[in-house]
Protein backbone atom coordinates (compact mmCIF):
# COMPACT_ATOMS: atom_id res chain seq x y z
CA UNK A 1 0.00 0.00 0.00
CA UNK A 2 1.30 3.55 -1.12
CA UNK A 3 1.65 5.03 2.54
CA UNK A 4 2.41 8.16 1.39
CA UNK A 5 -1.12 9.63 1.28
CA UNK A 6 -4.04 7.28 2.58
CA UNK A 7 -7.71 7.26 1.10
CA UNK A 8 -10.21 9.18 3.25
CA UNK A 9 -12.56 6.28 2.94
CA UNK A 10 -9.56 3.79 4.39
CA UNK A 11 -8.86 6.24 7.64
CA UNK A 12 -12.35 6.90 7.71
CA UNK A 13 -13.45 3.59 8.19
CA UNK A 14 -11.10 2.83 11.20
CA UNK A 15 -12.22 5.21 12.71
CA UNK A 16 -15.58 4.00 12.49
CA UNK A 17 -14.98 0.79 13.21
CA UNK A 18 -12.25 0.88 15.84
CA UNK A 19 -13.89 2.22 18.97
CA UNK A 20 -11.54 0.67 21.49
CA UNK A 21 -7.66 1.80 20.89
CA UNK A 22 -5.27 0.90 22.46
CA UNK A 23 -1.97 3.57 22.79
CA UNK A 24 0.95 1.91 23.23
CA UNK A 25 3.54 5.14 25.01
CA UNK A 26 0.78 6.87 26.62
CA UNK A 27 2.05 9.71 28.48
CA UNK A 28 0.23 10.70 32.32
CA UNK A 29 2.05 14.27 31.36
CA UNK A 30 -0.55 16.64 29.75
CA UNK A 31 1.40 18.78 27.54
CA UNK A 32 2.74 15.30 25.81
CA UNK A 33 1.09 14.61 22.39
CA UNK A 34 -0.20 11.55 23.54
CA UNK A 35 -2.19 12.88 26.32
CA UNK A 36 -4.16 15.27 24.29
CA UNK A 37 -4.76 12.70 21.59
CA UNK A 38 -6.28 10.80 24.59
CA UNK A 39 -8.09 12.88 25.93
CA UNK A 40 -9.74 14.67 22.76
CA UNK A 41 -10.55 10.62 21.53
CA UNK A 42 -12.18 9.86 24.99
CA UNK A 43 -14.41 13.20 24.64
CA UNK A 44 -15.28 11.51 21.09
CA UNK A 45 -16.31 8.64 22.61
CA UNK A 46 -13.80 6.34 21.79
CA UNK A 47 -12.65 4.07 24.90
CA UNK A 48 -8.39 4.36 24.90
CA UNK A 49 -6.66 1.91 26.65
CA UNK A 50 -2.85 2.92 27.91
CA UNK A 51 0.21 1.00 27.88
CA UNK A 52 3.59 2.03 28.87
CA UNK A 53 5.97 -0.21 31.31
CA UNK A 54 7.12 1.94 33.34
CA UNK A 55 3.09 3.49 34.67
CA UNK A 56 1.99 -0.20 34.69
CA UNK A 57 -0.94 -0.04 36.94
CA UNK A 58 -1.31 3.58 37.24
CA UNK A 59 -3.94 5.07 35.57
CA UNK A 60 -3.81 7.75 32.94
CA UNK A 61 -7.30 10.13 32.30
CA UNK A 62 -8.99 7.06 34.35
CA UNK A 63 -8.24 4.49 32.44
CA UNK A 64 -5.82 1.42 34.23
CA UNK A 65 -2.03 1.38 32.22
CA UNK A 66 -0.93 -2.04 31.38
CA UNK A 67 2.73 -2.60 30.60
CA UNK A 68 2.26 -4.40 27.34
CA UNK A 69 0.23 -5.30 24.71
CA UNK A 70 -0.44 -9.16 25.86
CA UNK A 71 -1.42 -8.26 29.70
CA UNK A 72 -4.64 -6.12 28.35
CA UNK A 73 -7.77 -8.30 29.14
CA UNK A 74 -10.14 -7.52 26.33
CA UNK A 75 -10.44 -7.65 22.94
CA UNK A 76 -8.74 -4.55 20.68
CA UNK A 77 -9.21 -3.51 17.21
CA UNK A 78 -6.51 -1.02 16.86
CA UNK A 79 -3.09 -0.23 18.47
CA UNK A 80 -1.84 3.30 18.16
CA UNK A 81 2.19 3.67 18.39
CA UNK A 82 3.46 6.49 20.40
CA UNK A 83 7.26 5.47 20.63
CA UNK A 84 9.96 5.74 17.73
CA UNK A 85 10.22 3.90 14.57
CA UNK A 86 12.72 1.23 15.98
CA UNK A 87 10.55 0.65 18.93
CA UNK A 88 7.29 1.00 16.86
CA UNK A 89 8.59 -2.26 14.91
CA UNK A 90 8.68 -4.17 18.14
CA UNK A 91 5.13 -3.38 18.83
CA UNK A 92 4.16 -3.67 15.49
CA UNK A 93 5.41 -7.50 15.82
CA UNK A 94 3.38 -8.16 19.24
CA UNK A 95 0.81 -6.85 17.53
CA UNK A 96 0.71 -9.42 14.67
CA UNK A 97 1.64 -12.56 17.29
CA UNK A 98 -1.66 -11.22 19.30
CA UNK A 99 -3.82 -10.29 16.41
CA UNK A 100 -6.06 -13.52 16.55
CA UNK A 101 -6.09 -13.65 19.84
CA UNK A 102 -7.22 -9.63 20.52
CA UNK A 103 -8.98 -9.23 17.19
CA UNK A 104 -6.31 -6.60 15.91
CA UNK A 105 -7.05 -5.44 12.51
CA UNK A 106 -4.93 -2.00 12.71
CA UNK A 107 -1.37 -1.11 13.85
CA UNK A 108 -1.17 3.06 13.32
CA UNK A 109 2.29 4.56 13.77
CA UNK A 110 2.15 7.95 15.17
CA UNK A 111 3.20 11.65 13.34
CA UNK A 112 6.42 11.85 12.42
CA UNK A 113 6.82 7.80 13.10
CA UNK A 114 7.57 5.60 10.22
CA UNK A 115 8.45 1.89 9.68
CA UNK A 116 8.26 0.50 6.26
CA UNK A 117 9.78 -3.01 7.02
CA UNK A 118 7.32 -2.92 9.63
CA UNK A 119 3.87 -1.88 7.97
CA UNK A 120 5.18 -4.09 5.12
CA UNK A 121 5.35 -7.47 8.04
CA UNK A 122 2.01 -5.94 9.44
CA UNK A 123 0.54 -5.79 5.64
CA UNK A 124 1.73 -9.08 5.16
CA UNK A 125 -0.03 -10.81 8.25
CA UNK A 126 -3.57 -9.04 6.96
CA UNK A 127 -3.64 -6.37 9.15
CA UNK A 128 -4.04 -2.56 8.13
CA UNK A 129 -0.96 -0.56 8.36
CA UNK A 130 -1.46 3.38 8.98
CA UNK A 131 2.38 5.50 9.34
CA UNK A 132 2.75 8.94 9.71
CA UNK A 133 -0.77 10.23 11.05
CA UNK A 134 -2.78 11.36 14.06
CA UNK A 135 -6.17 9.66 14.32
CA UNK A 136 -7.06 12.96 16.40
CA UNK A 137 -6.02 14.58 13.62
CA UNK A 138 -7.69 12.81 11.45
CA UNK A 139 -11.14 12.42 13.48
CA UNK A 140 -11.02 16.19 13.38
CA UNK A 141 -10.63 16.02 9.24
CA UNK A 142 -13.47 13.99 8.73
CA UNK A 143 -15.93 16.03 11.62
CA UNK A 144 -14.72 19.16 10.01
CA UNK A 145 -13.56 20.59 13.34
CA UNK A 146 -9.97 20.56 12.29
CA UNK A 147 -11.02 23.39 10.26
CA UNK A 148 -12.25 25.40 12.92
CA UNK A 149 -8.69 26.18 13.60
CA UNK A 150 -7.85 27.42 10.25
CA UNK A 151 -6.38 23.94 8.91
CA UNK A 152 -7.12 22.85 5.56
CA UNK A 153 -9.06 19.65 5.57
CA UNK A 154 -9.57 18.64 1.79
CA UNK A 155 -12.97 18.17 2.18
CA UNK A 156 -15.61 19.79 -0.39
CA UNK A 157 -19.00 18.78 0.04
CA UNK A 158 -22.35 20.40 -0.55
CA UNK A 159 -23.69 18.12 2.21
CA UNK A 160 -24.44 19.01 5.49
CA UNK A 161 -22.37 18.41 8.46
CA UNK A 162 -22.38 15.06 9.82
CA UNK A 163 -20.18 13.53 12.65
CA UNK A 164 -17.17 11.65 10.62
CA UNK B 1 -17.94 9.94 -0.76
CA UNK B 2 -17.49 13.56 -2.04
CA UNK B 3 -14.23 13.86 0.48
CA UNK B 4 -12.73 11.22 -1.59
CA UNK B 5 -12.16 12.92 -4.64
CA UNK B 6 -8.91 15.35 -4.13
CA UNK B 7 -8.29 17.49 -7.36
CA UNK B 8 -11.23 19.61 -7.17
CA UNK B 9 -10.45 22.59 -9.42
CA UNK B 10 -9.54 26.48 -8.10
CA UNK B 11 -13.10 27.97 -9.49
CA UNK B 12 -14.58 25.08 -7.25
CA UNK B 13 -12.28 25.44 -4.08
CA UNK B 14 -12.64 29.27 -4.04
CA UNK B 15 -16.62 28.48 -4.22
CA UNK B 16 -16.68 25.66 -1.82
CA UNK B 17 -13.49 25.22 0.62
CA UNK B 18 -13.81 25.59 4.18
CA UNK B 19 -17.63 25.70 3.87
CA UNK B 20 -20.33 23.23 4.43
CA UNK B 21 -24.05 23.78 4.74
CA UNK B 22 -24.65 25.09 8.73
CA UNK B 23 -25.08 21.62 10.40
CA UNK B 24 -28.07 23.04 12.54
CA UNK B 25 -29.92 25.58 10.02
CA UNK B 26 -28.58 24.19 6.39
CA UNK B 27 -28.25 27.70 6.06
CA UNK B 28 -26.00 27.83 2.40
CA UNK B 29 -24.46 31.33 2.96
CA UNK B 30 -21.81 31.04 5.54
CA UNK B 31 -23.21 32.45 8.58
CA UNK B 32 -22.01 35.73 10.15
CA UNK B 33 -21.16 34.40 13.70
CA UNK B 34 -20.82 38.20 15.81
CA UNK B 35 -20.28 36.84 18.74
CA UNK B 36 -16.88 37.50 21.26
CA UNK B 37 -17.35 34.17 22.86
CA UNK B 38 -18.63 30.53 22.65
CA UNK B 39 -20.57 28.45 25.89
CA UNK B 40 -18.48 25.87 27.64
CA UNK B 41 -20.38 22.25 28.01
CA UNK B 42 -18.44 22.29 31.35
CA UNK B 43 -15.42 22.77 33.28
CA UNK B 44 -13.39 19.98 32.31
CA UNK B 45 -14.56 20.73 28.29
CA UNK B 46 -13.73 24.51 28.90
CA UNK B 47 -9.89 22.75 30.12
CA UNK B 48 -9.74 20.86 27.24
CA UNK B 49 -9.52 24.14 24.89
CA UNK B 50 -7.65 26.31 26.36
CA UNK B 51 -4.72 23.40 27.01
CA UNK B 52 -5.68 22.78 23.20
CA UNK B 53 -6.62 19.46 23.71
CA UNK B 54 -9.35 19.67 21.60
CA UNK B 55 -10.81 21.88 18.87
CA UNK B 56 -13.07 24.29 19.72
CA UNK B 57 -14.24 28.01 19.88
CA UNK B 58 -13.70 30.04 23.36
CA UNK B 59 -13.13 33.33 22.22
CA UNK B 60 -12.91 34.87 18.81
CA UNK B 61 -9.73 36.69 19.42
CA UNK B 62 -8.27 33.17 18.63
CA UNK B 63 -11.20 31.76 16.32
CA UNK B 64 -14.41 32.48 15.06
CA UNK B 65 -16.83 30.24 12.48
CA UNK B 66 -16.87 32.85 9.97
CA UNK B 67 -13.18 33.46 9.91
CA UNK B 68 -12.44 29.64 10.15
CA UNK B 69 -13.94 29.39 6.81
CA UNK B 70 -12.43 32.35 5.08
CA UNK B 71 -8.51 30.51 6.81
CA UNK B 72 -9.35 27.38 5.11
CA UNK B 73 -10.69 28.66 2.05
CA UNK B 74 -7.03 30.13 1.08
CA UNK B 75 -5.39 27.68 2.75
CA UNK B 76 -7.20 25.07 0.26
CA UNK B 77 -6.61 27.69 -2.88
CA UNK B 78 -3.02 28.19 -1.97
CA UNK B 79 -2.26 24.26 -1.76
CA UNK B 80 -1.46 24.75 2.05
CA UNK B 81 -1.87 22.76 4.94
CA UNK B 82 -3.64 25.62 7.47
CA UNK B 83 -4.00 29.41 7.56
CA UNK B 84 -4.55 32.06 10.10
CA UNK B 85 -6.71 35.17 9.69
CA UNK B 86 -5.57 38.65 10.70
CA UNK B 87 -6.70 42.07 11.05
CA UNK B 88 -4.85 43.44 8.04
CA UNK B 89 -2.20 42.45 5.88
CA UNK B 90 0.06 43.82 8.38
CA UNK B 91 -1.45 42.64 11.19
CA UNK B 92 -0.65 39.32 9.31
CA UNK B 93 3.14 39.86 8.23
CA UNK B 94 3.44 40.72 12.19
CA UNK B 95 2.14 37.43 13.03
CA UNK B 96 4.35 35.70 10.53
CA UNK B 97 7.71 37.18 11.76
CA UNK B 98 6.88 36.60 15.44
CA UNK B 99 6.35 33.05 15.11
CA UNK B 100 10.07 32.85 13.96
CA UNK B 101 11.99 35.24 15.46
CA UNK B 102 14.07 36.07 18.87
CA UNK B 103 15.62 39.85 19.88
CA UNK B 104 18.38 39.81 17.79
CA UNK B 105 17.35 37.72 15.12
CA UNK B 106 17.66 38.64 11.54
CA UNK B 107 15.82 38.22 8.10
CA UNK B 108 16.89 38.91 4.70
CA UNK B 109 14.55 40.98 2.10
CA UNK B 110 14.16 41.85 -1.44
CA UNK B 111 13.96 45.54 -1.11
CA UNK B 112 11.24 45.61 -4.10
CA UNK B 113 8.27 46.12 -1.44
CA UNK B 114 5.39 47.90 -0.73
CA UNK B 115 6.41 51.20 0.73
CA UNK B 116 4.64 50.09 4.44
CA UNK B 117 6.68 47.22 4.48
CA UNK B 118 9.99 48.56 3.85
CA UNK B 119 9.17 51.11 6.74
CA UNK B 120 7.81 48.12 8.92
CA UNK B 121 10.39 45.44 8.26
CA UNK B 122 13.73 48.25 8.50
CA UNK B 123 12.40 50.74 11.30
CA UNK B 124 9.57 49.03 13.66
CA UNK B 125 10.66 45.72 13.22
CA UNK B 126 14.43 47.38 14.22
CA UNK B 127 12.33 47.84 17.40
CA UNK B 128 11.90 44.54 18.71
CA UNK B 129 15.46 43.65 17.98
CA UNK B 130 14.74 42.54 14.40
CA UNK B 131 17.19 43.10 12.10
CA UNK B 132 16.33 43.70 8.02
CA UNK B 133 18.85 43.05 5.56
CA UNK B 134 17.77 44.79 2.34
CA UNK B 135 18.94 43.27 -1.28
CA UNK B 136 18.27 43.90 -4.94
CA UNK B 137 15.95 40.58 -5.66
CA UNK B 138 16.68 40.25 -9.45
CA UNK B 139 19.55 38.28 -8.71
CA UNK B 140 18.88 35.19 -6.21
CA UNK B 141 22.91 34.89 -5.09
CA UNK B 142 21.79 38.51 -3.78
CA UNK B 143 19.57 36.78 -1.33
CA UNK B 144 22.52 33.97 -0.12
CA UNK B 145 25.35 36.45 -0.11
CA UNK B 146 23.06 38.78 2.21
CA UNK B 147 22.25 35.82 4.75
CA UNK B 148 24.03 35.33 8.40
CA UNK B 149 23.53 32.32 11.29
CA UNK B 150 21.40 34.67 12.80
CA UNK B 151 19.11 34.59 9.29
CA UNK B 152 15.58 32.97 9.92
CA UNK B 153 13.85 33.76 7.11
CA UNK B 154 13.97 35.55 3.08
CA UNK B 155 10.76 37.14 2.44
CA UNK B 156 9.68 38.48 -1.53
CA UNK B 157 7.06 40.10 -2.89
CA UNK B 158 6.95 37.10 -5.78
CA UNK B 159 4.99 39.92 -8.02
CA UNK B 160 6.11 43.08 -6.16
CA UNK B 161 4.19 46.15 -5.62
CA UNK B 162 4.69 48.82 -6.76
CA UNK B 163 4.63 46.69 -9.68
CA UNK B 164 6.39 45.07 -13.15
CA UNK B 165 8.90 43.31 -11.05
CA UNK B 166 8.89 39.60 -10.70
CA UNK B 167 10.83 37.32 -8.51
CA UNK B 168 12.65 33.86 -9.41
CA UNK B 169 10.94 32.19 -6.55
CA UNK B 170 11.82 29.22 -7.33
CA UNK B 171 15.62 30.31 -7.36
CA UNK B 172 15.26 32.20 -3.84
CA UNK B 173 13.44 28.78 -2.01
CA UNK B 174 16.78 27.15 -3.06
CA UNK B 175 18.72 29.89 -1.15
CA UNK B 176 16.25 29.56 1.40
CA UNK B 177 16.66 25.54 1.53
CA UNK B 178 20.14 25.65 1.69
CA UNK B 179 20.35 27.62 4.68
CA UNK B 180 17.84 25.24 6.28
CA UNK B 181 14.94 28.73 6.70
CA UNK B 182 12.24 29.43 5.45
CA UNK B 183 11.01 31.45 2.23
CA UNK B 184 8.20 34.13 2.59
CA UNK B 185 6.61 35.13 -0.02
CA UNK B 186 4.02 38.05 -0.31
CA UNK B 187 1.22 37.02 -2.56
CA UNK B 188 -0.87 39.61 -2.43
CA UNK B 189 -0.61 41.14 -6.17
CA UNK B 190 -0.91 37.61 -7.67
CA UNK B 191 -3.33 35.62 -5.66
CA UNK B 192 -3.47 31.76 -5.57
CA UNK B 193 -5.35 32.47 -9.18
CA UNK B 194 -2.42 33.63 -11.20
CA UNK B 195 0.45 31.97 -8.60
CA UNK B 196 0.81 29.29 -6.49
CA UNK B 197 4.17 29.63 -4.67
CA UNK B 198 4.06 26.57 -2.79
CA UNK B 199 4.38 24.89 -5.65
CA UNK B 200 7.82 26.30 -6.45
CA UNK B 201 9.40 25.81 -3.08
CA UNK B 202 7.99 28.92 -0.40
CA UNK B 203 7.12 27.21 3.35
CA UNK B 204 4.57 30.55 4.18
CA UNK B 205 2.61 32.78 2.13
CA UNK B 206 1.24 36.04 3.28
CA UNK B 207 -1.71 37.86 2.23
CA UNK B 208 -3.02 41.35 2.11
CA UNK B 209 -6.60 40.04 1.97
CA UNK B 210 -7.89 43.15 1.38
CA UNK B 211 -6.62 43.70 -2.41
CA UNK B 212 -7.53 41.20 -4.68
CA UNK B 213 -8.96 38.40 -2.33
CA UNK B 214 -11.63 40.86 -1.31
CA UNK B 215 -11.64 42.05 -4.72
CA UNK B 216 -14.08 45.24 -3.87
CA UNK B 217 -12.43 47.91 -1.84
CA UNK B 218 -14.40 47.54 1.16
CA UNK B 219 -12.80 45.50 4.04
CA UNK B 220 -9.29 44.91 5.54
CA UNK B 221 -8.09 41.51 6.12
CA UNK B 222 -4.80 39.53 6.07
CA UNK B 223 -3.44 36.07 6.20
CA UNK B 224 -0.47 33.79 7.09
CA UNK B 225 -0.71 30.16 5.56
CA UNK B 226 1.58 27.42 5.58
CA UNK B 227 2.95 25.02 3.54
CA UNK B 228 3.33 22.21 5.91
CA UNK B 229 6.42 21.14 4.39
CA UNK B 230 9.02 22.67 6.36
CA UNK B 231 11.21 20.85 8.65
CA UNK B 232 11.44 22.59 11.63
CA UNK B 233 13.21 19.50 13.63
CA UNK B 234 15.73 19.16 10.69
CA UNK B 235 16.75 23.00 10.45
CA UNK B 236 17.51 23.19 14.41
CA UNK B 237 16.91 26.69 13.93
CA UNK B 238 13.39 27.46 15.87
CA UNK B 239 13.63 26.77 19.21
CA UNK B 240 10.29 28.31 19.71
CA UNK B 241 8.78 25.74 17.40
CA UNK B 242 10.69 22.75 18.85
CA UNK B 243 11.40 23.09 22.21
CA UNK B 244 8.45 23.40 24.73
CA UNK B 245 7.38 26.98 24.94
CA UNK B 246 6.88 28.84 28.08
CA UNK B 247 4.48 30.64 26.21
CA UNK B 248 2.36 27.55 26.19
CA UNK B 249 2.88 25.56 29.50
CA UNK B 250 6.10 23.91 27.53
CA UNK B 251 3.84 22.82 24.84
CA UNK B 252 6.07 21.83 21.84
CA UNK B 253 4.04 23.26 19.27
CA UNK B 254 5.74 21.19 16.12
CA UNK B 255 5.67 18.10 17.78
CA UNK B 256 1.83 18.18 19.13
CA UNK B 257 0.64 19.66 15.67
CA UNK B 258 3.47 18.17 13.01
CA UNK B 259 2.89 19.95 10.22
CA UNK B 260 0.31 22.60 11.03
CA UNK B 261 2.40 23.20 13.97
CA UNK B 262 3.46 26.86 12.65
CA UNK B 263 -0.14 27.81 12.31
CA UNK B 264 -1.10 26.93 15.84
CA UNK B 265 1.47 28.91 17.19
CA UNK B 266 1.20 31.90 15.08
CA UNK B 267 -2.67 31.37 16.40
CA UNK B 268 -2.31 30.18 20.18
CA UNK B 269 0.70 32.65 21.06
CA UNK B 270 0.54 35.64 18.52
CA UNK B 271 -2.85 36.12 17.98
CA UNK B 272 -3.25 35.43 21.45
CA UNK B 273 -0.86 37.99 23.07
CA UNK B 274 -1.06 40.69 20.71
CA UNK B 275 -4.27 40.51 18.78
CA UNK B 276 -5.07 41.74 15.71
CA UNK B 277 -8.02 39.15 14.87
CA UNK B 278 -10.12 39.67 11.75
CA UNK B 279 -13.58 40.63 12.88
CA UNK B 280 -16.49 38.15 11.53
CA UNK B 281 -18.24 40.77 9.41
CA UNK B 282 -15.02 41.50 7.66
CA UNK B 283 -14.27 37.77 7.11
CA UNK B 284 -17.95 37.41 5.69
CA UNK B 285 -17.21 40.35 2.99
CA UNK B 286 -13.56 39.01 1.97
CA UNK B 287 -15.59 35.25 1.63
CA UNK B 288 -17.90 37.08 -0.74
CA UNK B 289 -14.64 38.02 -3.00
CA UNK B 290 -13.23 35.06 -3.07
CA UNK B 291 -16.07 33.13 -4.29
CA UNK B 292 -15.28 35.38 -7.87
CA UNK B 293 -11.39 35.24 -7.66
CA UNK B 294 -10.83 33.26 -10.45
CA UNK B 295 -13.28 35.57 -12.76
CA UNK B 296 -11.84 38.63 -11.52
CA UNK B 297 -8.35 37.77 -11.68
CA UNK B 298 -9.15 36.74 -15.56
CA UNK B 299 -10.74 40.16 -16.78
CA UNK B 300 -8.34 42.05 -14.39
CA UNK B 301 -5.13 40.50 -16.39
CA UNK B 302 -7.12 41.08 -19.74
CA UNK B 303 -7.17 44.87 -18.81
CA UNK B 304 -4.53 45.22 -17.58
CA UNK B 305 -2.41 43.55 -20.75
CA UNK B 306 -4.71 46.09 -23.05
CA UNK B 307 -3.70 49.73 -20.73
CA UNK B 308 -0.07 48.63 -20.96
CA UNK B 309 0.36 48.12 -24.31
CA UNK B 310 -1.98 51.25 -24.74
CA UNK B 311 0.36 53.44 -22.85
CA UNK B 312 3.52 51.72 -24.05
CA UNK B 313 2.50 53.24 -27.42
CA UNK B 314 1.73 56.38 -25.92
CA UNK B 315 4.22 59.62 -26.20
CA UNK B 316 4.06 60.92 -23.29
CA UNK B 317 5.12 57.55 -21.32
CA UNK B 318 8.48 57.24 -21.31
CA UNK B 319 8.42 54.02 -20.31
CA UNK B 320 6.02 50.82 -18.80
CA UNK B 321 6.75 48.38 -16.22
CA UNK B 322 4.52 45.36 -16.50
CA UNK B 323 5.56 41.58 -17.15
CA UNK B 324 2.90 41.22 -20.12
CA UNK B 325 4.71 43.06 -22.57
CA UNK B 326 7.34 41.91 -24.52
CA UNK B 327 9.65 44.38 -23.55
CA UNK B 328 9.68 43.59 -20.02
CA UNK B 329 13.08 41.49 -18.62
CA UNK B 330 10.47 39.81 -16.80
CA UNK B 331 8.53 38.34 -19.36
CA UNK B 332 10.22 35.04 -19.12
CA UNK B 333 9.55 35.18 -15.21
CA UNK B 334 6.48 35.83 -15.74
CA UNK B 335 5.36 33.03 -18.10
CA UNK B 336 6.55 30.69 -15.64
CA UNK B 337 5.03 32.00 -12.27
CA UNK B 338 1.99 33.72 -13.80
CA UNK B 339 1.02 32.13 -17.16
CA UNK B 340 -2.57 33.08 -16.61
CA UNK B 341 -1.31 36.83 -16.46
CA UNK B 342 1.35 39.16 -14.32
CA UNK B 343 -1.94 40.74 -12.46
CA UNK B 344 -2.97 44.18 -12.80
CA UNK B 345 -1.18 46.45 -10.72
CA UNK B 346 2.17 48.10 -12.89
CA UNK B 347 3.83 51.35 -13.12
CA UNK B 348 4.75 53.51 -15.70
CA UNK B 349 7.08 56.89 -15.90
CA UNK B 350 5.99 60.12 -17.70
CA UNK B 351 8.47 62.14 -19.51
CA UNK B 352 6.89 65.42 -17.47
CA UNK B 353 8.46 63.53 -14.34
CA UNK B 354 6.93 64.63 -10.89
CA UNK B 355 4.60 67.58 -11.84
CA UNK B 356 2.83 65.63 -14.86
CA UNK B 357 2.09 62.75 -12.33
CA UNK B 358 0.22 65.51 -10.24
CA UNK B 359 -1.54 66.81 -12.92
CA UNK B 360 -2.37 63.23 -14.33
CA UNK B 361 -3.71 62.14 -10.60
CA UNK B 362 -5.52 64.77 -10.88
CA UNK B 363 -7.28 64.93 -14.17
CA UNK B 364 -8.89 60.97 -13.84
CA UNK B 365 -12.60 60.91 -14.00
CA UNK B 366 -12.91 56.98 -13.66
CA UNK B 367 -10.18 56.17 -12.23
CA UNK B 368 -10.24 56.03 -8.42
CA UNK B 369 -7.19 58.25 -6.83
CA UNK B 370 -6.47 56.08 -3.64
CA UNK B 371 -4.12 54.48 -1.65
CA UNK B 372 -5.22 50.89 -2.18
CA UNK B 373 -4.85 48.13 -5.22
CA UNK B 374 -6.65 45.20 -6.21
CA UNK B 375 -9.98 47.13 -6.02
CA UNK B 376 -12.90 46.28 -9.34
CA UNK B 377 -12.95 49.69 -9.93
CA UNK B 378 -9.62 51.00 -11.01
CA UNK B 379 -7.42 52.92 -9.32
CA UNK B 380 -4.65 55.80 -9.76
CA UNK B 381 -1.61 56.49 -7.60
CA UNK B 382 1.57 58.72 -7.31
CA UNK B 383 3.88 57.14 -5.06
CA UNK B 384 6.53 59.75 -4.67
CA UNK B 385 3.80 62.44 -3.27
CA UNK B 386 2.06 59.50 -1.38
CA UNK B 387 2.72 56.00 -0.15
CA UNK B 388 6.37 56.28 -0.71
CA UNK B 389 7.11 59.73 0.58
CA UNK B 390 8.51 58.58 3.79
CA UNK B 391 11.14 56.72 2.15
CA UNK B 392 14.21 58.65 1.26
CA UNK B 393 15.47 59.57 -2.54
CA UNK B 394 17.78 56.54 -2.67
CA UNK B 395 14.89 53.80 -1.19
CA UNK B 396 12.79 55.37 -3.66
CA UNK B 397 15.26 54.79 -6.28
CA UNK B 398 15.64 51.45 -5.17
CA UNK B 399 12.01 50.37 -4.57
CA UNK B 400 10.77 51.92 -8.01
CA UNK B 401 8.71 54.97 -7.08
CA UNK B 402 11.07 57.80 -8.30
CA UNK B 403 9.04 61.25 -9.20
CA UNK B 404 7.98 60.68 -12.78
CA UNK B 405 6.07 57.04 -11.18
CA UNK B 406 2.78 56.70 -11.34
CA UNK B 407 1.28 53.43 -10.27
CA UNK B 408 -2.36 51.77 -11.59
CA UNK B 409 -4.63 48.82 -10.46
CA UNK B 410 -6.32 48.32 -13.20
CA UNK B 411 -9.88 47.54 -12.53
CA UNK B 412 -12.80 45.31 -14.77
CA UNK B 413 -14.69 48.12 -15.68
CA UNK B 414 -15.10 47.96 -19.74
CA UNK B 415 -11.70 48.35 -21.42
CA UNK B 416 -12.86 50.96 -23.78
CA UNK B 417 -13.42 53.26 -20.87
CA UNK B 418 -10.74 52.66 -19.11
CA UNK B 419 -8.38 53.77 -21.74
CA UNK B 420 -10.54 56.68 -22.71
CA UNK B 421 -10.31 58.13 -19.40
CA UNK B 422 -6.17 57.73 -19.46
CA UNK B 423 -5.92 59.30 -22.70
CA UNK B 424 -7.96 62.56 -21.32
CA UNK B 425 -5.92 62.35 -18.97
CA UNK B 426 -2.93 62.13 -20.09
CA UNK B 427 -4.11 64.73 -22.77
CA UNK B 428 -3.64 67.44 -19.76
CA UNK B 429 -0.17 65.71 -17.74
Amino acid sequence: MNHDTYPASLLRGILRRCKTMVMVGASPNWVRPSNFAMKYLQIKGYRIIPVNPARAGEEILGERVYSRLADIPEPFPMVDIYRNAEAAGEIVDEAISLAADKGIEVVWMQLGVRNDAAAARAEAAGLTAVMNRCPKIEYGRFSGELGWGGINTGIITARRQSVI
Amino acid sequence: MADEKDDFGIETRALHAGARPDATTGARSTPIYQTTSYVFEDIDHAASLFNLQTFGYIYSRLTNPTVAVLEERIASLEGGRGSVAAASGHAAQFLAFFSLMEPGDEFVSSRNLYGGSITQFGLSFKRLGWHCHFVDPTDPENFAAAITPKCKAIFIEGLANPGGVIVDIEAVADVARAHDIPLIVDNTLATPFLCRPFEWGADIILHSATKFIGGHGNSLGGLVVESGKFDWFASGKFPGMTEPDPAYHGLTFAETFGDFGYSMKTRAVGLRDFGPSLSPMNAYLLLQGVETLPLRMARHCDNAQAVAEFLEAHPKVDWVSYAGLKSSPYKALAEKYTPRGPGAVFTFGLSGGFDAGVRLVEACELFSHLANVGDTRSLILHPASTTHRQLSDEQRETSGTTPEVVRLSIGIETIDDIIADLDQALDKA
